[in-house]
């Protein structure tokens, strides 16, 4: 009891002066436990009738303390916990923490490490997406795109599991490179899901990009500008749609994203569909980079050198990498010994959350469940 | 960049390179006039993180840090200061909108108060838990009992 009121408090309940409620305000709250809110996220409504007025999110229900398991373990033993983060797209967490410990030690995966690691990346980006859009449109209304991506979905977490052995939360990656050599047949499975997932992206758009009620329920729901974007550090697809053209694999490349050619969708309005079609064409891209990358794959070995017992040299470095959902940074102090001394992991959720209240002002109550979904938010990676 | 900013501000500020990453370290007094001016002149519009790091055998325990990302210019720098146990640091919320969040967790789990902040309260953690988990004489296994028996009606969470 006495937590629930110290989390209302801004909402001054006990000046007796100020009337108890304002006459049309009405405080709702979405509780934790919902089908929609994508994990457990607390949102305070203030409503007037079915308008949104304002909201607030309350937080911390998944915390699990990562940051301070952090600095009680090795850097190897560490790797296991990034997955679970962000749980749906845990390779790409993996990445940004091997190359940023990579950074620590100064070695550089070999080539053949780093072309399977954006193959994987790539991959999961897609699969990311893929339950993005089922769940986004699950909560819209629209039953039928989750049943179509989880299907296809399918197949890459068969390559995933023939690989590593894990389906969701893969330990794909190791410092300093990978530990297992592709399986025989890598190459001929992942071309096999390009060619086999090509026509299914237009067959999501064919259900959802001109379809009467997806339009009407999307366009103009959950505008953000560009400059909002900017000043509340939003950063991904969210971004993107708002218009800016900025990606951190073309910005600041990492792994040998130079090596490809792809291209940045964006987005004019900044509504829900546009970042809608902003992730339809990240899609399509990932599929670009993946065909490249398998194509020109090289042999070699798969691991650099790097000691049994790791002890990178004092210092700090930060590093962040572009994840499916924006931009996931990884800040770790080292004091020469074999634990970091500080793990920071920046969440891209946690700051995009930030901006739900700006983009439902004025909004309707349904369009705050389409702006949760179209925020891409996982809350393994708001509360670590 | 940094030449300029020494002419102005004196030896309050020291540059530093590691690893090919540019970062300052900044005198408290300077804080909230550096980060102004690293948005407004510089162009570092867009905050990435705000964090900290506890060194409790140090006299200035707190090292707190911004890491920033210009996207006219495409580079990134670390703005980072040092303060005692008990000061408190002016907000930076009103150069960076969406710096709200991130000040709120390092007080959440360090205690380092931002003067200024519209909402300064716990955002991961219960709003009633005592003690700040991420500082160094915080135990690993260590709870707020009080907390869990209260509100969870067990002994401890373990």
């Amino acid at each position: 009891m006495t937590d629930q009121n110290s989390s209302l408090s801004h909402l001054d309940l006990e000046t007796p002066e100020k009337p108890f409620l304002d006459a049309n305000e009405l405080v709702i709250n979405m509780g934790p436990q919902h089908p929609a809110t994508h994990g457990v996220l607390r949102v305070i409504l203030r409503l007037d009738g079915e308008k949104v007025l304002g909201l607030e999110c309350v937080i911390g229900y998944l915390h699990r303390g990562v940051e301070k398991i952090g600095e009680h373990r090795t850097y190897t033993m560490f790797n296991p916990y990034v997955d679970r983060m962000d749980y749906v797209a845990a390779v790409s967490n993996g990445l940004g923490y091997c190359e940023t410990v990579e950074k620590l030690l100064n070695v550089e995966a070999p080539p053949r490490a780093q072309y399977v690691r954006v193959i994987l990346t790539e991959l999961n980006r897609i699969a990311s997406h893929q339950l993005w859009l089922g769940t986004h449109a699950l909560d819209i209304g629209a039953i039928t795109p989750l049943f179509y991506t989880f299907r296809d979905r399918e197949e890459i977490l068969k390559i995933y599991e023939k690989y590593c052995g894990a389906r969701l939360t893969t330990h794909a990656f190791r410092i300093g490179g990978l530990q297992y050599e592709t399986y025989a047949g890598f190459e001929k499975d992942v071309k096999n899901f390009l060619d086999f997932f090509r026509p299914k992206i237009d067959e999501y758009e064919e259900l959802l990009t001109t379809n009467r009620i997806w339009v009407e329920r999307t366009k103009n729901v959950g505008n953000i500008s560009a400059q909002d974007c900017i000043a509340l550090g939003v950063t991904g697809p969210v971004l993107r749609a708002s218009g800016v053209k900025w990606d951190l694999r073309k910005a600041q490349p990492y792994a040998n994203y130079k090596s490809f050619d792809f291209d940045i969708p964006i987005g004019q309005n900044g509504d829900t569909y546009d970042r809608y079609l902003v992730r339809m064409g990240e899609m399509r891209q990932s599929v670009r980079i993946v065909q490249q990358a398998v194509n020109a794959l090289p042999e070699g070995p798969i691991m650099a050198k790097v000691p049994k017992v790791m002890k990178p040299a004092v210092g700090e470095v930060y590093h962040s990498i572009e994840a499916p959902k924006g931009e996931l940074g990884y800040f770790i102090v080292s004091d020469g010994s074999t634990q970091p001394y500080r793990v920071r992991v920046r969440p891209p959720s946690f700051v995009n959350l930030q901006a739900l209240d700006v983009m439902c002002r004025g909004q309707l109550v349904a369009d705050v469940i389409a702006v949760i979904g179209t925020l891409d938010i996982v809350l393994g990676e708001v509360d670590r | 960049m940094v030449a300029k900013l020494r002419n102005s501000y004196g030896s309050g500020i020291e540059p530093l390179t590691y690893a090919g990453q540019n970062y300052m370290v900044v005198d408290r007094s300077l804080i909230p006039e550096i980060l102004q001016v690293l948005r407004n002149q510089e162009q570092f519009d867009y905050c990435v993180d705000i964090t900290a790091v506890h060194y409790p055998k140090r006299e200035k325990q707190f090292d707190v840090l911004w890491i920033l990302y210009s996207y006219p210019r495409n580079e990134r720098i670390r703005v980072t200061t040092q303060i005692r146990d008990g000061e408190s640091i002016p907000s930076s919320v009103p150069i960076w909108t969406g710096a709200n969040w991130l000040e709120r967790e390092v007080y959440d789990m360090f205690g380092i108060k931002f003067d200024g902040h519209p909402d300064m309260k716990r955002i991961l953690l219960p709003d009633g838990w005592k003690g700040h988990p991420l500082r160094k004489d915080y135990g690993i296994l260590q709870q707020d009992n009080e907390w869990v028996q209260i509100n969870l009606g067990i002994e401890s969470g373990q």
